[in-house]
């Protein structure tokens, strides 16, 4: 019998586990580690010192315009390990399915995910599958965690800014939010606007190999840029000013912003990098990240300063300043 | 973006900066009534590049703000019900009561919904005949008729698994609360561009001619404000009391007849508990009788709920103009977005919330 969803038994270890894993994640994922079906990967690392990491993926809807919940998971996790001046190269998955969830629907998002792993240039080397009832989770759940080895001569960290410093991002803000945001029910207007989802190694490794000591990255992911300046902001207890009329916003972006009370500056990215960078080398790295797909956009959005260490602060279209603060725990839209 | 790049263009703001400097000869004292303008004034640090003598004194049109704190444990109370789907739009979930808000409430197992009109509300009451589901109708005049409309809705078609948890409030007697008050310092008034939109602004005719101040109907870009602060500095400088529409685009002088009309079918005008304020009398909206089994508070039987105030919460003075955001003791100290002692600090229109987000210590 052909199941056509996810059953409590495909997670329970025996015949339909193993017939899950060879219908669906090994005709797409499969490479030399997974082909072992061992309980672990056992891999050779270059020299240098390994970086790590791990995040969860829980992402309604979990198909999206410009993407699906599983591109997410590997390309999140692949700029995590960038932008700390890593290269990525091994990826785990763990998944867990609601007993009902489509299996053709799981398929296409394990593709998606091969594809994305195959267009970053890491390999998937272990996973795992768990089943939990209906209503215990919400479709699919999925984990990631990655290692890279970090490029010699490079020292990103958030600690690293320091006054005159130049600040860049890569592109638009707010893409990836409202194309999720637009796309769930209960809203009744309809967008074109389609998630930024992408892999930023490429384009990260062609900037470290211009400028090898560029001081900090980050992927603005949830909270937006708002949030990443904030972050980097107290980490280094220095201020950050930006001018409102650099940050790129898309017009379709913008104007569901608009219409929900929302700032674009709050809102998750999920294939942007705020840079920050020496000024004297601002010019190189611009020049490289324009030359990449993903950086076409870069622009220079403010710089680091002595004053109110912290806090950022935002130079408005009409020469007034404002803080730009953390955006606090969800984006509520307003009454009227 | 069309009919937004307009009203954010910087060279036409600093022509009408330049002209209300030019009329300017005395402190003037300006309140804009509506929590959207205030955001609006402080994201664009309109007040920062007005002349010193122009203040502007932030006013009581943020729905969150003013809605009494009986009504939002009224709220806990029926969202926590095994049958029923609560609805709210989303920046009332926020909310504190006396010990929780609806946030929590939804993690301990209650069915709370964000939903972006009533009507939605009602389609979910239509989808789940086994449930009970309430729309909290808060707002002024600008939530009302869509609110008056699903209450309707349900009416005509039977609906008898909706109810609404109104506390629908009006501004024009808002506005003579706060004239009327010893301590006002409030010289004229911006009046709230979408309140305008709806109820038009002959009601504001009376109360400028009685209380001899200039009200201006004003929208909510940078532009549309400076060019209804200078209207308003205009009439001050010229001794005028009057209403002088500076939101052409949107307000008529008659307003929405059609909107209006399904107020008044559907609400009766009432006495209201404003929170921070107190009572005004005549200035909420309640269900009419023949509409009154939609009223959650006696469908649910919470009439009996009631609920006290922070002792350190200033919002009510906040919110008539007396005292700015950063002159209250506790603001960004004992009260902060995370922990607010009142709704000006929780709503995203809330002047307390304005000031924390934008200007905290930002000149200090």
């Amino acid at each position: 019998m052909q199941h056509e969803t996810v059953q409590m038994a495909h997670g329970a270890g025996g015949r339909l586990s193993q017939a899950l894993m060879q219908r669906i994640f090994m005709p797409h994922l499969h490479n030399a580690f997974l082909d072992l079906l061992d309980d672990q990967a056992k891999l050779d690392l270059p020299a240098g010192r390994v970086a790590f990491t791990t995040d969860t993926y829980v992402v309604s809807p979990v198909f999206f315009p410009g993407g699906n919940i599983g591109e997410l998971a590997v390309n999140g996790t692949v700029n995590d390990l960038a932008v700390g001046g890593a290269t990525p190269l091994y990826l785990s998955a763990g998944f867990v399915l609601e007993e009902g969830f489509s299996l053709a629907e799981l398929e296409t998002i394990v593709k998606s995910m091969a594809e994305a792993a195959r267009k970053a240039g890491v390999m998937m080397v272990t996973g795992d599958t768990k089943v939990v009832g209906k209503g215990q989770c919400d479709r699919i759940f999925i984990n990631t965690s990655g290692i890279g080895v970090v490029r010699e001569g490079t020292a990103l960290s958030c600690r690293n800014l320091k006054p005159g410093d130049t600040i860049i991002l890569s592109g638009t803000v707010g893409d990836h939010g409202m194309s999720i945001m637009t796309s769930r029910e209960g809203l009744s207007f309809q967008s074109r606007i389609t998630s930024d989802s992408a892999a930023l190694n490429g384009m990260i490794a062609s900037m470290l190999d211009v400028v090898p000591a560029i001081h900090a990255m980050r992927d603005p992911t949830r909270g937006g840029v708002a949030a990443t300046l904030n972050e980097l902001a107290a980490s280094s207890s220095v201020g950050i000013e930006i001018d409102e009329t650099t940050i790129p916003v898309k017009a379709d972006v913008r104007g569901a912003c608009e219409l929900l009370g929302i700032d674009p500056l709050h809102v998750a990215n999920e294939g942007k990098l705020v840079v920050v960078v020496a000024a004297v080398d601002a010019g190189q790295v611009l020049d490289v990240m324009r030359s990449c797909e993903h950086g076409r956009d870069a622009v220079i959005i403010g710089s680091v300063v002595d004053d109110h260490p912290g806090m950022v602060v935002m130079r408005t279209a009409f020469a007034s300043r404002r803080i730009i603060d953390l955006p606090l725990g969800e984006q509520l839209p307003r009454i009227c | 973006m069309k009919y937004i790049d307009e009203y954010r263009d910087p060279a036409l703001a600093r022509n009408l900066l330049q002209e209300i400097r030019r009329k300017a000869t005395r402190h003037w004292t300006i309140m804009e009534i509506c929590g959207g303008q205030t955001h609006s004034i402080l994201r664009n640090g309109i007040d920062q590049l007005l002349p010193e003598s122009i203040e502007l004194v932030h006013g009581p049109g943020c729905p969150v703000c003013v809605t009494p704190l009986e009504s939002i444990e009224r709220a806990l109370v029926i969202a926590a019900r095994k049958e029923v789907i609560f609805t709210s739009f989303g920046d009332m979930l926020r909310v504190p009561g006396s010990s929780k808000d609806l946030f929590m409430v939804r993690s301990e197992g209650g069915d709370v919904r964000i939903v972006f009109s009533p009507l939605d509300a009602l389609q979910i009451a239509r989808a789940n005949p086994a449930k009970e589901v309430v729309f909290f109708a808060v707002g002024f005049e600008t939530t009302a008729p869509a609110n008056a409309m699903a209450v309707w809705q349900a009416a005509r078609e039977g609906i008898e698994n909706f109810s609404v948890l109104a506390s629908q409030v009006m501004v024009p007697p808002a506005m003579r609360a706060i004239l009327s008050s010893p301590g006002n310092r409030v010289q004229g008034f911006l009046a709230a561009g979408h309140v305008c939109a709806v109820m038009g602004y002959e009601e504001y005719e009376p109360v400028a001619r009685e209380f001899h101040v200039p009200i201006v109907p004003t929208g909510f870009e940078p532009v549309d404000l400076l060019a209804g602060i200078l209207q308003t500095v205009e009439l001050l400088e010229e001794g005028r009391a009057g209403v002088v529409n500076r939101y052409g685009r949107v307000v008529s002088r008659e307003g929405n007849r059609h909107a209006q009309e399904i107020i008044r079918q559907v609400f009766k005008v009432t006495d209201r508990q404003w929170r921070g304020i107190g009572l005004i009398p005549q200035s909420g909206l309640g269900l009419r009788e023949s509409f009154a089994r939609f009223d959650a508070v006696t469908k649910f039987d919470v009439a009996h709920i009631s609920a006290s105030e922070s002792p350190l919460c200033m919002s009510g003075s906040v919110l008539q103009g007396i005292l700015k955001p950063d002159g209250c003791p506790a603001f960004a100290r004992e009260c902060t977005p995370e922990h607010p002692l009142g709704a000006t600090m929780v709503s995203s229109e809330g002047a307390c919330a304005a000031y924390y987000n934008y200007h905290r210590n930002i000149f200090q």
